[in-house]
């Protein structure tokens, strides 16, 4: 059990996916303009990585076990399909959330976050339990970075900004002093 | 970032083809693109090259092929194809590093899997493989390629440099020197990538200024059409 807990906390602040990894930066700069877009996106995402966790896991456990070097292929293909179904549950069942999320549903499709999720937990050889844990604690890190950057942006929308660090160059900087401050949490856990 | 990559208009010539990537249209210092694998392996120089000339590699194999096969994919199914193509190029050149340098394939970890998601190849796949001749495929997949590299060396020579004092592992800085240790860790490849794109967008308004203070002088005192300068090639 306290193993399942640590798994979580690791995933969610101590490596985090996008702070200590680096991955899926292109929504970071993209969909943060409000942290609201980004907590959504960030749910989202973390739907799709559970979903992905438990797909991997299955095509581990009883496709790939003799063809490695067919797993990045495998995984990618999983995830497009858990997408595209994922995108026509959520049109039938609610269309009003379908329009707010709008174009970044495709987009998880080739986020680095997903199949790197799948490519780690598979690296380290996580049970089923352990890599659901893995992929929840990793997308609520990720959904936490998404609704902190945003919110930092809102707040500078209204700050005198000199033209030359307008742009990715800024929000740059603020991610790495958010890096930084997530520094602090090494350490701690399995990781 | 939007996959697909505004085009301007395709240089005339192949050479233009090949350098515009290099530079002008740098992949990661003008596009903001594949910025995940150009952060990650960037702690050391060996690393930093080791992705470049894979992705590099990858990058080239797809344009190639699917440059040849464009009139075969159907539109609907394009991305998945593109896809599937890029992974099977990355199988290739995940066994080449493993085979030829252990070490820096065991340091690069799972980022190498990685090159599928980078929106840098997927995109040039979109933006121009699928439209144009294999040749120029080939010239635009080799001057992106070129340009990732370059991008990422700019990152990790500073950051090998300043966090361990070392150059492709031989010591270069003076004994003295205390290795500023933030910079290999993840917040300095932040850093790092801000300040490089603050350098990027200096160097434009700049060039910006330059012009418009130009174009100032010449409606105020029109030169004499014989000494008049070229102007300029359009800079995409």
């Amino acid at each position: 059990m306290s193993d399942l807990f640590w798994i979580f906390v690791s995933a969610a602040v101590v490596t985090n996916f996008v702070l200590v990894y680096f991955l899926g930066l292109c929504p970071v700069i993209g969909v943060t303009n409000k942290s609201v877009t980004g907590l959504r996106l960030g749910l989202a995402t973390t739907f799709v990585m559970v979903l992905a966790s438990l797909a991997a896991w299955v095509l581990n456990r009883f496709v790939l076990a003799n063809a490695p070097y067919l797993r990045v292929i495998a995984f990618i293909v999983a995830i497009a399909s858990i997408v595209q179904i994922v995108e026509l549950f959520i049109r039938k069942t609610s269309p009003g959330l379908y329009r707010e999320l709008g174009i970044f549903l495709p987009l998880i499709a080739s986020n680095s976050q997903v199949l790197g999720l799948t490519i780690f937990q598979t690296n380290r050889g996580y049970s089923l339990p352990e890599g659901l844990m893995f992929a929840l604690g990793g997308g609520l890190g990720i959904t936490a970075v998404l609704a902190i950057v945003g919110s930092v942006r809102e707040r500078l929308e209204f700050a005198p900004i000199p033209a030359v660090a307008r742009g990715p160059a800024l929000v740059f900087l603020i991610v790495a002093a958010l890096s930084l401050v997530f520094m602090g949490f090494a350490g701690m856990g399995t990781a | 970032m939007s996959l697909v990559v505004k085009e301007t208009s395709t240089p005339a010539t192949a050479g233009g083809v090949l350098t515009r990537g290099l530079w002008h249209q740098n992949p990661v210092l003008v596009q903001t693109l594949g910025l995940c694998s150009a952060l990650a392996v960037t702690n050391a120089v060996a690393n930093s090259l080791a992705m470049g000339l894979a992705t590099t590699f990858v990058l080239v194999s797809s344009s190639i092929i699917v440059s040849a096969m464009r009139k075969f994919i159907a539109h609907e199914i394009r991305i998945t194809t593109y896809i599937l193509i890029i992974a099977t190029f990355l199988a290739v050149a995940d066994m080449l590093l493993e085979a030829t340098v252990p070490d820096v394939h065991k340091a690069m970890g799972p980022y190498i899997a990685l090159i599928v998601t980078n929106c840098i190849v997927l995109g040039r796949q979109e933006a121009f493989a699928s439209r144009q001749p294999v040749g120029l495929s080939v010239l635009d997949a080799l001057g992106n390629g070129m340009g990732f590299t370059i991008a990422l060396l700019l990152m990790g020579i500073p950051r090998e440099l300043l966090g361990n004092g070392t150059l492709l592992g031989v010591h270069v800085m003076p004994g003295s020197f205390e290795p500023w240790v933030v910079m290999m860790l993840p917040p300095g490849g932040f850093f790092m990538i801000g300040i490089l794109l603050l350098i990027a967008n200096w160097h434009d308004l700049r060039k910006v200024a330059r012009e418009r203070a130009r174009a100032a002088v010449s409606v105020a005192a029109p030169v004499p059409a014989r000494t008049a300068r070229k102007p300029e090639a359009a800079v995409v």
